[in-house]
């Protein structure tokens, strides 16, 4: 079709609500296209229900990030004094729990309440909907050359379900008998009985009605993303052109596709047995005196459904900061990520193994042992391509010429906290050495390092690296400097000792350790604990102004800061519907032609065609 | 008030470090350095970023050298079960290997990530990939891991796969409920009666565990409170069972955990190897006994100039605590366990009452 004029451009307008089509067929397209195509931008249109996937991503960004990652911290940082200081009165207990800390002290359900919820928020609404959602809904579009999502509408859709979702959650807070309280694991029969637990009744109930609209959310954005990387990729971007960050995103996706309506159909089990009488979960409960009518369901069952998510959750979790690490490394060490091919193999190996591991979190929940052993087979195979992709980062840096914006600083310190919480997941997956670990603090510790760390890290560390592309202007280096050295000496000073503290048979979840004598003196590695995640805290405020403020005062950026080869940077700096004016740029190379030999820059972005004596990079 | 001031000191901090920039920007300026103002790494940033990267690994270095000092000595003493043994053996060697994978790659990450920091005008190597290198670290970390999984699965088979037809064990029930436990033994004939929470409410209220009254094994079963017993060297079996919601019976020094589901047994079995008395004695006992009682010491000072009780010394015993969140008194859900020697098991457990007794 190429070279053909369109015959009946009114045609096409007419066709409207099917935009999709109209972008599948948007080879040779002028931006009068987009003229015609589009109405009149409102207030409204423009910044609330927009469906322009970078506005949608700089939505997630600071509802995800901004807004609920500060609640999520803040509520660590409330426990943590109580863990701290047990039983102690403090004025911010009284100021931000009000009837849940009688005369400053805390109380021990809304001690659960508080673990469950910072859970809750960091695992889906910041570290899933704030990592995906703001960095799938940027960069997919842009770097496989494309005019937006295939469905503007769809994912417009998708964020305001995860807004409400978000607001639910949040509401949730105020109930009268307390939050959700069963952990975020949120496992029956203390989840479903309103009896065994306060936080189960109505606080539960917006919990699950929270989450059933976050998976709605989510599946929409997935389903998006998936149909857009495989139809609307620009002429010369064949999949192995694609940029890490894209492999990872598509990935990730299908990951959620396949595990998160599981999640919810758990969620629906629990309902129904909430709320109508039903037994898939419960079985010879006697609670306040009396016994209940379930019979025949298992808490394991559960169990089973949840984690059949929440393994595959946590590398939906983890992909997105890899690819986004891979990006970063590559620009920043000015070399191309060493092992291309060897990165996309373990992010699909990775993908498929962390179906086949979700027993590991069940070894001694009363299952057949066999499976324990089979779950352990797996979950070791799931480190090799993680060990893979490690090497493959250090190889990078290899001879390298390294940049250390920000963003850079950041990813390599995923890297080493990858590394660090990814080796302690090896005396967690073995059934053998869980028995004794299951359930303490040595777990806290391993899933914070990946996760409330690592995967952190590369969230902070696409907002560096990517704000320019967001606002069109540059955050403060200095302060991501500081952002960043006081984050990661405070984030080994948390969780380092914590292991110790795990390892000393302390369980997790436990309001106080004072009950019992014998961990007296577990009590000042607590404080210190505690005083590193206060300090931890307080370094999250710099970020937090550096990007209030950069967003409306800082340096103006220019197209491409940091020399970077892929399409993104080929884009105008002021925001476009469509992201290019006139024709989008066609892919002539793979995405990591930097200090390429023969050629006069030390990068050669995606769109500049193979020089008449250049050779083709194998990878 | 301590609000008030926490708000104001960290917003004067706040104001502290956008001063500080300020002042470095005018201290810049004056020294006649160009003022930067791209916010795009110099080389000046590289080389100071990539001599902290040095430094952060050895920060790494210490902190995790301090943390094996200082606080070895809270970790658990030595297994006092049978199987405990293999466990702490595989975890050590684990350990071992993990430790050793930290610091080698640790060391390669940040000391790369000094050495190649940034110089203007330096080309880096255009190295795409090498499958040979790629070979090389996925099959040594297969082949280690392998290891691994072969040795934590056989330990894990080893423990997880006892027969229940020995005659010379003896059966416990666990029995867990909001906020306490329970253990059940199984009399004379070492058999649990049947038992369901359905049959709680009888007796009024004294059938503390549920025991079904129709069933002949349960008449001599004893139920205990606060603390249960168990002879050293006999292999016990133990039944798990819950009221209400999920619990976990966790018994650290034993390296024994098995979740307590309603609706099901669970079950797990363990020798113990160390009675109480043996295991006050071992010296990382003692000496953790000591750091105990000087911390209750102290805490006693305080509560003395309160005009309260002071603490009672604290002396060892092995613990069975609940590990999987259960509610509000979660944290406070313990049960003393005692190893005797068999003779004096045996004393303990004839002067405890059979289920027979609240039959009457």
């Amino acid at each position: 079709m190429e070279g053909k004029k369109d015959k009946n451009p009114r045609i096409r307008v007419k066709m409207e609500s099917t935009e999709f089509g109209d972008l599948l067929s948007d080879k040779n397209k002028s931006d009068d296209f987009y003229q015609d195509h589009h109405h009149k931008e409102t207030f409204i249109t423009k910044y609330i229900f927009s469906q322009d996937h970078k506005m949608i991503a700089k939505q997630y960004l600071i509802t995800g990030v901004l807004f609920m990652g500060f609640i999520g911290i803040a509520l660590s940082l409330l426990f943590r004094l109580q863990l701290a200081w047990p039983e102690e009165s403090f004025a911010v207990f009284d100021i931000f729990l009000g009837k849940w800390a009688p005369e400053g002290v805390m109380d021990p359900n809304i001690y659960l309440a508080l673990v469950t919820i910072h859970g809750t928020i960091m695992v889906f609404f910041v570290l899933t909907a704030g990592l995906s959602g703001t960095f799938s809904n940027l960069l997919i579009p842009l770097q496989i050359g494309a005019r937006d999502m295939a469905s503007g509408f769809l994912n417009m859709v998708s964020f305001w379900l995860f807004f409400l979702s978000s607001a639910i959650m949040l509401s949730s807070l105020f109930v009268e008998a307390g939050p959700a309280a069963a952990g975020w694991t949120i496992y029956p029969p203390l989840s479903a009985l309103p009896q065994a637990q306060s936080g189960s009744g109505m606080g539960m109930t917006l919990w699950l009605i929270s989450m059933a609209i976050f998976v709605a959310s989510s599946l929409l954005g997935s389903l998006n993303y998936i149909v857009t990387v495989i139809n609307l990729r620009t002429k010369g971007m064949s999949f192995f052109r694609l940029p890490l960050t894209i492999w990872a995103f598509f990935v990730t996706a299908i990951i959620g596709v396949i595990s998160f309506p599981v999640l919810l159909s758990a969620a629906l089990l629990l309902i129904m047995d909430r709320s109508f009488g039903t037994s898939f979960f419960l079985s010879d409960i006697f609670v306040q005196g009396e016994v209940l009518h379930y019979q025949g369901g298992s808490p394991v069952l559960f169990e089973h459904l949840f984690w059949f998510l929440g393994h595959p959750e946590v590398y939906i979790v983890l992909l997105p900061a890899l690819g986004i690490t891979s990006e970063i490394i590559a620009t920043n060490s000015r070399k191309p990520i060493f092992g291309y091919r060897a990165m996309v193999a373990s992010i699909l190996a990775i993908a498929f193994l962390s179906t086949v591991v979700w027993g590991h979190h069940m070894f001694i929940s009363g299952m057949n042992p066999f499976l324990g052993s089979v779950f352990t087979f797996t979950t070791l195979l799931i480190a090799i391509p993680s060990a893979v992709k490690a090497f493959n980062y250090i190889t990078t840096l290899w001879k390298g010429n390294l940049q250390f914006n920000p963003g850079m600083l950041f990813s390599i310190g995923l890297v080493s906290t990858f590394i660090t919480g990814g080796l302690t997941g090896i005396i967690l997956g073995d059934s053998t050495l869980d028995i004794n670990i299951h359930d303490t603090y040595f777990v806290v510790a391993h899933f914070h390092l990946v996760m409330g760390i690592s995967a952190l890290y590369g969230l902070f560390a696409g907002v560096y690296h990517w704000f320019p592309k967001l606002f069109g202007r540059m955050m403060d280096k200095n302060l991501g400097y500081i952002h960043f050295w006081v984050t990661a000496i405070s984030a080994y000073g948390v969780f380092f000792p914590m292991h110790f503290v795990g390892m000393a048979g302390l369980p997790r979840r436990y309001y106080t350790n004072t009950a019992f004598p014998y961990f007296d003196d577990l009590a000042d590695i607590n404080v210190v604990i505690t005083l590193f995640a206060l300090l931890a805290g307080a370094a999250q405020l710099v970020f937090l102004y550096n990007f209030i403020y950069s967003m409306f005062f800082g340096k103006k950026a220019e197209k491409n800061p940091w020399r970077s080869t892929t399409l993104e940077w080929t884009a105008p700096v002021e925001h476009l519907h469509g992201n290019w004016p006139g024709e989008i740029p066609h892919v002539y190379r793979w995405a990591y032609d930097y200090s390429k030999p023969g050629q006069d820059e030390d990068f050669v972005p995606q769109t500049i065609p193979i020089g008449k004596d250049e050779e083709i990079t194998e990878h | 008030m301590i609000g008030l001031l926490t708000g104001v000191v960290l917003l004067l901090m706040g104001i502290a470090i956008w001063q500080i920039n300020n002042i470095y920007q005018i201290i810049q300026n004056n020294l006649g350095n160009k003022r930067d103002d791209s916010q795009i790494a110099t080389e000046k940033d590289n080389d100071m970023q990539g001599k902290l990267m040095f430094a952060f690994l050895v920060f790494i270095y210490v902190v995790t050298i301090y943390c094996f000092w200082a606080y070895s000595k809270v970790l658990l003493p030595e297994a006092a079960s049978e199987h405990g043994v293999p466990y702490d053996r595989l975890l050590w060697i684990s350990f071992a290997i993990i430790l050793f994978a930290q610091t080698f790659t640790q060391a390669l990450l940040h000391y790369f990530a000094f050495k190649y920091r940034g110089i203007n005008n330096r080309k880096a190597f255009f190295f795409t990939h090498d499958n040979n290198l790629e070979l090389v670290w996925t099959v040594i970390p297969a082949i280690v891991f392998f290891i691994l999984i072969i040795y934590g699965m056989i330990t894990w088979s080893n423990i997880m796969n006892f027969s229940e037809d020995d005659e010379d064990a003896i059966v416990i029930e666990l029995y867990a409920q909001q906020w306490n436990w329970k253990a059940r033994y199984g009399g004379q004939d070492n058999v649990l009666g049947d038992a369901n929470v359905r049959f709680l409410n009888d007796y009024d209220g004294r059938n503390s565990v549920g025991i079904d009254s129709s069933d002949p094994n349960g008449w001599d079963d004893i139920v205990v409170t606060q603390e249960f017993h168990i002879p050293v060297n006999k292999k016990i079996i133990f039944k798990m069972r819950s009221q209400d919601v999920l619990h976990s019976a966790y018994m650290p020094h034993f390296r024994a955990q098995m979740n307590c589901v309603p609706g099901m047994i669970t079950e797990f079995s363990f020798t113990p190897t160390k009675t109480t008395a043996e295991m006050r004695m071992n010296p990382d006992v003692v000496a953790k006994v000591d750091r105990i009682n000087k911390i209750r010491y102290d805490n006693s000072q305080k509560l003395i100039a309160k005009g309260e009780e002071s603490l009672d010394p604290y002396q060892f015993d092995y613990l069975l605590l609940c590990a999987k969140i259960c509610g509000t008194s979660h944290y406070n859900m313990q049960m003393k366990i005692v190893v005797d020697t068999e003779k004096d098991y045996n004393k303990w457990i004839s002067s405890k009452e059979a289920f027979s007794s609240i039959m009457q």
